[in-house]
């Protein structure tokens, strides 16, 4: 069997190679990257038939084109984007709809274009996984440092990336229906610091709108909105200590940052609250100008809402069924079929509401 | 006796055991203590879900997967721990680093200067005579806090912190000091930079140079000799042992 490599065509303004991320070097400095969508990471390797944490790509704004040579593959694109499988140039195959949440084979030579329009975040999975050589136990690309993926960086034409031997056995699948769209308020628990804050403030954390700003990326979202009071006998300044993904840290200015997965490893601003887990994926999808508010809940109720959707992710893993198209020929007008025969609605939420 | 810990929620994936608000020694000791507790409880397969701990000087935090651990069952099975867990000192190497303290490698020397009301070369002389002591490393990859600023040099952040920190900026603020490993926003003081890479991620041993419980003294260089060695390292002609102290008592 010969080895299969991904061709970058055109990489859109920001696809790098993650996994689920690096663990247990936090203590040198090292943030976990990965996935800022992990479960969408997750169910796009399931679809093509790899392990959770194989590494796949992770694009924002716009999806990449690529290509695959040295053999058949399956694909698999997660998140609000749609996109487009076609032959090698000259070659008589009618161009096929990608949608999200099913896997297509591709044959040899052929490409991958995500289309550009509608598309704001997502990850491609493809049979094997990208096989890059994995950095401190983990292909996740750290770019603020230059290590993990390849070569450290985003990727960008030309760039060709090994693919690990995959299971020729998997054919197609599909999810019953895409995974669930949380809505309304972020949910939060009060952070280590959370009696750096008055009152008010703690009044306008939890009833404000904030809108994220232009600031944002792997490493943290920074809102625009209200400003939040520190006590003025504590101030906003602490020796630094441990953070987490989905911190909130409020510095002087008054306006909190959550931080996400490539965040620093400690911090010196008082950390107001702290998202809970099964809310953090949110953060992935939004855009400059999205709207955040925040709703506080105990650890207790935030472990018990992780561990009920870690039960339907199990779930809709366990109950994939093979793509019901006959072939590649007509899967759009099948999948379209099957959105409206099917109670797949939801596919139309994810494109709409919360994903711009 | 010293003070009971407070834990910390943050999040529900981790908490913080928080030993002290300050930067104090004897705090960090004790931090020590319980991660090195936490670890052999690790090592010995106890603490089922604990993933990481991440020692700062004045707290502990423990990450852990709330799918494999219920916070409350996590809690009680800390709670021997942090009850029994003592005072570690830590020691490891002792590192001279290279540091030019001239023109554009220290941008801040004349505002510091102006500030402590000390003569430029008064302030370059009282920071690399003085013994630094790596308590932790975080923030980015290879970013060492040093404890041992002298008194007469602290001074608060800068009230517009920086967008762009230069790699291997030496930088110091309150009672700390520290040399940016790569390119970064920052608040801190530069008043010198070093030639030496603090994160190398293709390094055998450990991709970052200091590790806590190191020791470090910096030596003032020329400009020129910054360039040389400088020049050393970008070609991977430079070892790190040549920046061990060959002085054991140093």
């Amino acid at each position: 069997m010969s080895e299969r490599f991904l061709e970058v065509l055109d990489p859109g303004p920001a696809c790098t190679v993650q996994d689920l991320g690096r663990v247990g070097y936090q203590a040198i400095g090292v943030p976990h990257s990965g996935a800022l969508d992990a479960l969408a990471l997750r169910l796009a390797n399931a679809l093509v038939g790899n392990d959770a944490d194989a590494a796949g790509l992770e694009f924002r704004l716009v999806g990449p084109s690529l290509c695959i040579t040295g053999g058949p593959s399956l694909i698999a694109v997660a998140g609000p984007a749609t996109g487009r499988l076609s032959g090698p140039e000259g070659s008589a195959v009618t161009p096929i709809r990608v949608d999200p949440w099913r896997s297509y084979r591709m044959e040899d030579g052929w490409a991958l274009s995500l289309e550009p329009e509608g598309t704001c975040f997502g990850y491609v999975a493809i049979s094997g996984g990208v096989a890059v050589s994995p950095f401190l136990g983990s292909r996740a690309t750290y770019h603020r440092a230059g290590f993990g993926g390849h070569e450290g960086r985003p990727l960008a034409a030309g760039d060709r990336l090994p693919l690990g031997p995959d299971n020729r056995s998997v054919r197609p699948l599909q999810l019953r229906s895409p995974p669930e769209i949380s809505e309304g308020p972020i949910r939060v628990i009060p952070g280590p610091q959370a009696e750096y804050f008055t009152e008010a403030a703690w009044k306008t954390f939890l009833t404000a709108d904030y809108r994220v700003s232009r600031e944002a990326d792997r490493m943290g979202v920074r809102l625009e909105g209200k400003t939040l009071e520190h006590d003025p006998n504590l101030g906003a300044d602490i020796v630094s200590d441990g953070l987490a993904d989905g911190a909130i840290q409020v510095p002087g200015s008054g306006l909190p940052i959550v931080l996400l997965v490539d965040r620093q490893t400690v911090g010196g601003y008082p950390k107001i609250a702290v998202v809970a887990s099964v809310d953090l994926r949110r953060f992935a999808a939004l855009g400059p100008g999205d709207a955040v508010s925040f709703r506080k809940i105990s650890v207790d109720d935030a472990e018990q809402a992780l561990i009920a959707r870690e039960q339907r992710v199990a779930e809709l893993i366990a109950n994939m069924v093979e793509a019901r198209s006959p072939g590649w020929i007509d899967v759009a007008a099948l999948w379209t079929a099957n959105i409206a025969g099917e109670a797949v609605s939801g596919l139309h939420d994810d494109r709409g509401d919360g994903h711009r | 006796m010293s003070a009971e810990p407070r834990i910390l929620d943050l999040g529900d994936s981790a908490i913080s055991v928080e030993f002290g608000q300050i930067v104090d020694p004897a705090v960090h000791r004790r931090v020590m203590g319980l991660n090195a507790a936490i670890v052999n409880a690790l090592d010995d397969g106890r603490l089922v879900g604990v993933i990481e701990t991440v020692p700062t000087i004045r707290s502990l935090t423990i990450h852990y997967d709330p799918l494999r651990r219920r916070r409350a069952d996590l809690l009680e099975q800390l709670q021997p721990l942090i009850a029994e867990a003592g005072e570690l000192q830590i020691s490891g190497k002792k590192w001279r680093i290279p540091v030019c303290y001239e023109n554009d490698c220290a941008p801040d020397l004349q505002a510091v200067s102006e500030q402590t009301g000390l003569p430029p070369a008064t302030v370059v002389e009282r920071h690399s005579s003085a013994a630094y002591t790596v308590f932790m490393l975080g923030f980015m990859p290879g970013f060492g806090f040093l404890g041992g600023l002298p008194a007469s040099l602290a001074l608060p952040r800068l009230t517009n912190p920086r967008t762009r920190v230069p790699a291997r900026s030496v930088a110091m603020t309150g009672q700390m000091c520290a040399i940016y490993p790569a390119e970064s926003p920052g608040g801190w003081r530069l008043i010198g930079r070093t030639p030496i890479e603090m994160f190398d991620p293709h390094h055998g041993d450990s991709p970052c140079l200091l590790a806590p419980g190191d020791a470090v003294r910096f030596v003032p260089v020329t400009r020129v000799e910054f360039d040389a060695l400088r020049a050393e390292v970008e070609a991977g002609a430079f070892s790190r042992e040549r920046l061990v102290a060959e002085d054991p008592d140093e």
